[in-house]
């Protein structure tokens, strides 16, 4: 039983004066150092947070989430702590402002008390690739929690906050929602400004909230989502907001991704999802079944395109103008040499080097503009299937959380997590990771997908699968 | 079939300004080889007739009025994480011989 309840109704209890904000917060320090072992926290924000939560109790700042805590994932730029990326490289980085999504929330009356572990930049799918530390999973300390937003996901399952926010590029709060055992959020590409989000893929970046529950979630997108100046990619949110998402499965079309539930997969796996979808199917919901024929190739485009995105988003960190700098340059060459060289960890340079491969004269065409291309022929492929059904149905990951070290060695092994949630990314659609049960005592998700800016209606969705799986 | 030599590691090394020890220029040569020759699927795809995507919600030029916006940040406060400033300026390494 998580000690939180729903947001909405801390949020109520604190305006009516039933709750108070500061201890609140007390709670969540207190839960946070409890749970230390686990290593999903890489700073609290507690002077700050203790600060605010003054406010919130002296009626100060209200709003929809007044008093309520949560954790950032340390590539938002939040006041209080550091903001390192989990990177040697920005270690040491204080935001001189704040990412968007964090004011929007603040703004509400929501309170920032920790910011969590990841992979380095959000490289990874187990916080392995943090140059700091690796998360435990809650369900098992010899297990990773998933990535990139590993610590985001494990914060929330240790019951740190009611929610946690974190960025998904390839799959990083789906992946670690199913391997931890909670709901992660992908929105619609744009619907979230990045504004102050420390970049790794551009053209796939979106930013999400991981929760307790579908409903909690549907609340924090409802704050964070929409226009944003400071971020040119922003489209406008469902001008009826995230809130209505009370339906019935009743004649909904969901199609089960063929590519996805291969005999290759885990037969467990796919008896927890056949096991779903035989519930909706009993409330009404039509099931069919189809092919996205492509889909199989979409993680050799994204790891074409996400490091060659890299490759051009690392390349300020030079080693002028970030914290780390190698002292011992004799001239500028070989300061930005030495800074880089010895700055990034193993991952990033391995993506900055893909990257730079595949950029390369000579090479651009055949990996580069063929990874667009077929990216064009996915995004064809996902709109002709949301032609023939509303929503599609799959798993989030082939596997449960895999042991720590399991996979570090090898890097193609690691980026193999990603291969069911990388597709939503390329072509731009919302996707959620929901609870769906348990193998041999660890958490498995459940993936549903929705057409481009139809997140509201892919919440409803979820809102009633969630009540089927209880 | 990408195959990489020491020497395309280290060309990629050059261009992406990374110092590399010689462990890892092994250990790059043999996991950027097994990750582009995983990649080297999509060459065979058929993609006759279809243009690149580079922007997916269909969004074109968002333009603004160019106009000069106080967000209120402080000179001092945005250089507090350069490694060397003076006078306001980021110091860095001598660049000409």
């Amino acid at each position: 039983m998580s000690q939180w309840l729903p947001i909405a109704d801390i949020a109520a209890k604190v305006q009516a004066g039933e709750l108070k904000a500061a201890d609140l917060v007390e709670q969540a320090l207190k839960t946070i150092n409890d749970k230390k072992e686990y290593d999903a926290i890489i700073a609290t924000t507690e002077s700050r947070a203790r600060g605010r939560a003054k406010q919130v109790d002296a009626g100060k700042i209200k709003g929809r989430l007044a008093g309520v805590p949560f954790i950032a994932k340390d590539n938002f730029l939040a006041f209080g702590a550091e903001t390192t990326a989990a990177s040697n490289m920005l270690k040491g980085f204080t935001a001189p402002y704040q990412a968007t999504a964090i004011e929007k929330l603040e703004a509400e009356g929501a309170i920032c008390v920790a910011k969590t572990n990841l992979d380095a930049f959000a490289h990874g799918a187990s916080t392995e690739n943090s140059d700091f530390f690796t998360t435990k999973n809650p369900y098992d300390k010899t297990r990773v929690p998933g990535g990139s937003s590993g610590g985001s996901a494990a914060a929330v399952v240790l019951d740190m906050a009611p929610f946690a926010i974190g960025t998904d590029t390839g799959g990083s709060i789906r992946q670690p929602a199913s391997f931890s055992g909670c709901v992660g959020y992908k929105p619609t590409y744009g619907l979230v400004s990045r504004s102050g989000v420390v970049a790794m893929a551009s053209s796939t970046d979106v930013i999400g909230p991981l929760t307790r529950s579908v409903e909690d979630a549907a609340l924090v997108l409802d704050v964070m989502a929409g226009r944003d100046d400071l971020d040119s990619t922003t489209i406008e949110a469902d001008d009826q907001g995230y809130l209505k998402i009370d339906s019935s499965v009743q004649g909904k079309k969901i199609g089960i991704i063929r590519e996805h539930m291969a005999e290759s997969l885990d037969p467990q796996i796919i008896d927890v999802i056949d096991s779903t979808v035989k519930k909706l199917e009993a409330d009404g919901a039509e099931i069919t079944e189809i092919s996205l024929p492509s889909l199989p190739m979409a993680l050799a485009v994204y790891y074409i395109l996400c490091p060659a995105e890299v490759s051009s988003n690392l390349a300020r960190y030079d080693g002028q103008r970030y914290p780390y700098s190698y002292t011992e340059a004799k001239d500028m060459d070989d300061s930005y040499f030495g800074s880089r060289g010895r700055g990034f960890g193993k991952e990033a340079k391995r993506r900055i080097m893909i990257g730079t491969y595949v950029l390369s004269s000579g090479y651009y065409d055949a990996y580069y503009k063929q990874a667009q291309t077929v990216r064009t022929k996915l995004i064809n492929e996902f709109n002709e299937a949301f032609r023939q059904v509303d929503f599609l149905v799959g798993p989030v990951a082939p596997t449960t959380a895999f042991k720590i070290g399991e996979n570090i060695n090898n890097p193609l092994q690691m980026y193999l997590a990603d291969i069911m949630t990388v597709g939503v990314n390329l072509v731009g659609n919302p996707a959620i990771s929901l609870p769906a049960g348990e193998i041999d005592g660890l958490p498995v998700g459940l993936q549903l997908m929705a057409p481009q800016k139809a997140d509201r209606e892919l919440l409803a969705l979820a809102k009633s699968t969630e009540a089927l799986l209880v | 079939m990408a195959k990489l030599t020491r020497e395309d590691v280290l060309k990629l090394a050059r261009l992406a300004r990374l110092e590399l020890s010689d462990d890892e220029i092994e250990n790059y040569r043999e996991e950027l080889s097994e990750i582009l020759q995983y990649v080297e699927q999509l060459q065979d795809v058929d993609v006759n007739g279809l243009k690149p995507t580079n922007q997916v919600t269909g969004l074109t030029n968002v333009t603004r009025e160019d106009e000069v916006r106080d967000y209120g940040y402080d000179t001092e406060d945005l250089l507090k994480n350069v490694p060397k400033v003076k006078d306001h300026q980021i110091q860095v390494k001598r660049m000409l011989g």
